[in-house]
């Protein structure tokens, strides 16, 4: 085991896949040479070359267009997008061509491209910087979306989404890309659960919370302070947000009855209200409360000096928690 | 607005062809050298009167002021983040100038300079950076959209902004209007950018695309972008470009004039490219070190697009010692001011989070609102509530 943050942890899974997968390509704006904005492609274009890690020119719809066609001749190709806001160019290759193709061609013709993109808020960023796009993508079929929260997930998420033969939208939570976490690099992709399966990462009996990317290392340490009210909180994180492992989420919250979802992005027709309606349909004998959600509110993403009260914290969380227990 | 004004300002498709002999390379235009020294273009004759090249110099030492103070207010935690001009301020200031106050602007995250010309208070523009507003003037109120940073995007709007001015009957005669659309070498790989180069061709739009090439998209040289000079692109979309000495503040002036000129006067679109150099990092959360070489930037210093007027002004006389002082001790002075009033800007009321999101606020908004409301009172000052991480 080695102790990464969760920004190394990425690298090191893109060095293990480009060592293991001649097909494997990495592309994007700023990739080569400065290693990524964040760090992320550090050293990989001076160890496996320009035409392996490749600095594209800039434009978004670009990378993932022709990331499609370099799949179609049997590449695996890893887009970076530099930030969540900037996605959106490359929405329709993304949308209508990306996650269409295996459908309309009946199964013939299968696109293993990967798109990482730094998502969320909370490092002071200006507009387009600090989004949460993550539903948009989920709620198109053909998308597998998954998020990784520490990095041990993030060296074997960022692997076996490569190694998927389905699109991935890869999302990063970036204000946790210095958290350090053990990593174990030789075994930690073998070993590792299936990068569809949510996990609880704590255990509890009186309540769920529900959490993905950068709001877990939040929903753990509201669970910590809980505990010293005497509530015992179970967090999952779920990882794999299309498709949802509503076994695990439901298997918790029959245990527990109750049920937070939290994430930064708007409440509003969130992937919390797909998760309320078919947790209500589950296990709705079985709940003492209705499933509540704290999110981002239903306005743009605020200028950075106001994201600390668009963003939840423990505190919300915790008034969510307790709300539940109201009824 | 009447829409049949529009038919006589739009070209015939007839007139819209290209010439079939090939457009000679201008090089570049230049009308003052590195060395300060004046002179002469067939194409774009100036006549300037000494107060206004001074005035000019004036422009250009108090943006990079401005500049330089933001800089050290985001390294002492003022600012979130800031955009750097260094380098381009004789081409945001020589194009910021030229054009007429019913011109309207469509900026990046970049144009400091020009944001300077349109009369935009400096500490306006430290609000976006600060995190305190997504843009804090009134547009139309400066002809100054706001700053746009999802790259390239504001060329279609100057480019449907311009499609408006046809239709209201702007274009052509004495009073014409233009837009001018400001972005980078980067910019021109977008989508966006080579959509608006086709509409605003095919409409003749009064349109001028002003690509300041600063040679460096963050870590990515102009050769990750493009294997021909980038003015020369203009041909294959059906209207003229050129290149000028971006850091001539003069020719910068020049260029930009004639090519508004001809847009108001309903002639359509011109590209410019300006070559410059940016002589700081893309932004302060950047490092260039990782990915360029330092004697580039030394060869690029000789360029300084400051020295080369002040030389011009020492050599003819046209300016005296006291006159540099001046100009220092008022860049000094807005200087100070822009550090004073960024350092006391007061951070916006939480529940400003939920204000503008429609033109009326809907029922969903307004109880996320009250509910919000209802749990900062929850705790015992407004201000703790929701604060931490």
């Amino acid at each position: 085991m080695t102790a990464l943050t969760l920004a190394k942890a990425l690298n090191e899974g893109l060095r293990k896949a480009l060592e293991n997968d001649p097909k494997v390509l990495i592309m994007g704006e700023d990739v080569g040479k400065l290693g990524g904005v964040f760090r992320i492609t550090d050293g990989l274009q001076k160890d496996f070359g320009e035409a392996r890690v490749i600095d594209t020119p800039l434009a978004e719809s670009g990378i993932v267009g022709t990331a499609i066609g370099l799949a179609l001749r049997g590449y695996r190709p890893v887009c970076e997008i530099q930030f969540d806001g900037f996605v959106f160019p490359a929405v329709d290759q993304i949308v209508s061509q990306l996650a269409k193709m295996r459908y309309r061609s009946r199964g013939q013709i299968s696109l293993p491209v990967v798109i990482r993109i730094p998502c969320g808020g909370g490092i002071g960023a200006v507009e387009h910087h600090s989004e949460s796009p993550e539903v948009l993508f989920a709620h198109t079929a053909g998308l597998r979306v998954v998020a990784c929260a520490d990095a041990a997930d993030a060296f074997a998420m960022i692997q076996q989404s490569i190694s998927s033969d389905d699109p991935v939208i890869f999302f990063e939570p970036k204000r946790r890309y210095w958290d350090k976490g053990e990593v174990d690099t030789v075994n930690g992709v073998t070993q590792a659960l299936a990068f569809d399966r949510a996990k609880v990462v704590l255990e509890g009996t009186d309540v769920t919370v529900l959490c993905y990317g950068p709001l877990v290392r939040t929903c753990l340490e509201s669970a910590l302070a809980a505990r010293e009210d005497g509530r015992s909180v179970e967090v999952v994180d779920l990882r794999s947000l299309s498709p949802l492992d509503v076994d695990t989420v439901c298997a918790s919250v029959r245990k527990t009855g109750r049920c937070v979802v939290a994430h930064e992005a708007p409440v509003y027709a969130g992937l919390g209200a797909e998760i309320a309606a078919r947790v209500t349909e589950q296990c709705f004998y079985r709940l003492e409360a209705p499933v509540l959600r704290v999110g981002g509110f239903a306005t743009p993403y605020p200028p950075s000096r106001l994201e600390d009260h668009y963003l939840p914290d423990l505190d919300r969380i915790l008034d969510a928690v307790d709300r539940t227990f109201g009824y | 607005m009447t829409v049949e004004s529009g038919a006589a300002t739009t070209v015939a498709p007839s007139q819209a062809l290209l010439p079939d002999e090939p457009v000679p390379d201008q090089g570049l235009v230049q009308l003052l050298t590195p060395e300060g020294e004046r002179i002469d273009h067939p194409d774009y004759p100036l006549d300037l009167s000494a107060a206004d090249i001074r005035s000019m110099y004036r422009d250009l030492v108090i943006v990079r002021t401005i500049d330089t103070v933001a800089i050290s207010l985001q390294r002492q935690g003022e600012l979130g983040i800031w955009a750097s001009l260094l380098g381009q301020e004789a081409a945001q200031i020589g194009s910021g100038r030229a054009l007429s106050p019913d011109d309207m602007v469509f900026p990046t995250y970049r144009e400091h300079g020009v944001a300077w010309c349109r009369g935009i208070d400096p500490v306006k523009l430290l609000e976006l950076y600060r995190g305190v507003s997504h843009g804090g003037w009134v547009p139309e109120e400066h002809k100054f959209h706001l700053y746009t940073i999802v790259i390239g995007a504001q060329t279609l709007h100057a480019t449907g902004y311009a499609m408006g001015l046809q239709r209201d009957g702007a274009v052509g005669g004495e009073r014409g209007e233009a837009v001018i659309v400001y972005f980078g070498d980067g910019a021109t790989s977008q989508g966006d950018v080579n959509e608006a180069f086709v509409f605003a061709s095919v409409f003749n739009a009064p349109v001028v695309f002003f690509c300041q090439n600063n040679q460096w998209a963050i870590s990515e040289p102009l050769e990750k972008q493009s294997r021909i000079p980038l003015y020369q692109r203009a041909r294959g979309f059906g209207f003229p470009g050129l290149r000028v000495d971006g850091n001539d503040v003069l020719a910068c002036y020049a260029v930009t004039q004639k090519a508004m000129q001809a847009a108001r006067e309903g002639q359509g679109p011109t590209l410019i490219e300006a070559f410059t150099y940016r002589m700081g990092a893309h932004t302060t959360t950047d490092d260039p070190t990782r990915y360029r070489l330092a004697s580039e930037l030394e060869v690029w210093k000789l360029k300084d697009p400051i020295e080369r007027v002040r030389a011009y002004l020492v050599r003819t006389g046209l300016a005296e010692a006291d006159f540099f002082a001046e100009v220092d001790a008022e860049a000094k002075q807005v200087g100070a001011r822009v550090r004073e009033a960024c350092r006391t800007m007061p951070d916006p009321p939480p529940l400003a989070i939920f204000d503008h999101v429609y033109a009326e606020p809907t029922a969903i908004l307004r109880a996320e609102r009250e509910q919000y409301a209802a749990y900062l009172d929850s705790f015992d000052g407004p201000e703790e509530g929701g604060a931490g991480r």
